[in-house]
């Protein structure tokens, strides 16, 4: 765990007064804040890491406590103990008013505070704010990745955020990209609220075989030469099950075929369906035997 | 009194939160938020929360005014709007690829 250099992080000099930091503060927050940087992890962090050095740099008795340990700061506990029991004998067992650091009492626990700060100021040194708002939680956004084979219907699926475990519906043909809102499966609320919201982005994976449009499902499917030109049958493998198709005689390269109603369901619409188009790319003959050639020379001059 | 159904007293929400109720009428005639008035109390749609839970921490945490406040959500309701479209033209980009 690495020392912070909380100045730094809010850019302002070790002599900066409460009013500095406070405006450098402030400055920092519009420009980082969740609400003005909607998913935007980095400026999360960002703003988690703002927080953090205005949450010691703003009270005296942390900065003071940051101040003398400097990168020392691991030793402050034994320096802390040690100064106290020397304090205590001197005094000899003279009442103390007990100003030590576990009577930070934040009610907002910590929560997204650094490993340094819990180590430093303990677990749940946060908060000692003056106004005790009711917030919602913080909302979660998670992302879950799927493949094409696991949204041509809707299903259950169990998911853990936070080490809690859910049960959601997965509708069919939902987009790569779109989000979906989990209500009250966010954070805990803070000092009585509601709990956050859980928001789930869908990451649905490229397929090999398959290209999707909405709920319209583009595939590409091989023909030999013979059966481009005299037509034929051939088997295709579609997401739901192998079709027959008829290929018509002199089917050109790239011309395409729409099969109704075998793409993706609509979404949140029962019984309705994208259509699946085919391509037809001809694959023309290679090592042709000296009989093909001459066949094929013949053709060409009909 | 019994509460109403997804509506939450705009009362309750500002002694709560220790906003003061003539900020949630200023949001309101600006059109920011939707106040639903029953038998002479207000309320606000537990939908409409999230969005005014951000305006009070726009203004009472970064210190913006109403103004500056009208600015960010117009701009916030673009970049989503942008971002939906993105996501769309990527979705689309793949067909190509």
């Amino acid at each position: 765990m690495a020392f912070i250099d909380y100045y730094k992080v809010l850019g302002v000099d070790k002599k900066a007064t409460v009013k500095d930091i406070k405006a450098a503060y402030r400055k920092l927050a519009r420009k980082y804040h969740p609400d003005l940087n909607p998913n935007d992890a980095e400026a999360k962090r960002k703003f988690q890491e703002i927080n953090e050095a205005h949450e010691v740099l703003s009270d005296p008795a942390k900065r003071k406590k940051y101040d003398q340990y400097g990168e020392d700061w691991k030793h402050s506990d034994q320096f802390e103990s040690a100064r106290q029991s020397q304090r205590q004998s001197s005094q000899n067992r003279r009442q103390t008013t007990g100003s030590g650091w576990a009577d930070y009492g934040g009610s907002t626990g910590g929560e997204g505070f650094s490993d340094f700060f819990e180590s430093f100021f303990g677990a749940g040194a946060s908060g000692g704010k003056s106004r005790q708002m009711k917030f919602r939680g913080e909302d979660y956004n998670a992302e879950l990745k799927l493949e094409l084979e696991d949204i041509i219907r809707s299903h259950k699926q169990t998911l853990t955020v936070n080490g809690k475990k859910i049960r959601i519906t997965i509708p069919a043909s939902i987009e790569n990209g779109q989000t979906i809102k989990i209500a009250g499966h966010g954070g805990e609320g803070i000092n009585g609220g509601p709990n956050g919201d859980l928001y789930i982005t869908f990451s649905i994976a490229n397929h090999p075989r398959f290209k999707r449009l909405k709920n319209d499902l583009y595939l590409t499917v091989e023909i030999g030469l013979y059966t481009a030109l005299l037509g034929g049958e051939i088997t295709v493998e579609t997401l739901d099950g192998k079709v027959k198709l008829n290929v018509k005689p002199e089917t050109q390269n790239g011309s395409k075929i729409k099969l109704k109603g075998k793409g993706l369901p609509v979404y949140k619409s029962e019984g309705q369906s994208g259509d699946l188009y085919i391509t037809f790319s001809v694959k023309l003959p290679s090592n042709l035997t000296e009989e093909e050639k001459a066949l094929f020379t013949q053709l060409s001059k009909l | 009194m019994k509460p109403k159904r997804n509506l939450i007293s705009i009362d309750d929400f500002c002694s709560s939160c220790n906003v003061e109720t003539s900020f949630i009428n200023t949001l309101n005639q600006t059109g920011l938020i939707e106040i639903t008035s029953v038998e002479e109390n207000l309320y606000i749609n537990i939908d409409h929360m999230p969005q005014l839970e951000k305006i009070v921490r726009l203004h009472y945490e970064l210190d913006i005014n109403l103004e500056g406040i009208e600015t960010i959500i117009h701009l916030l309701h673009r970049i989503n709007g942008l971002q939906d479209e993105i996501t769309q033209l990527r979705n689309r980009l793949e067909l190509y690829e």
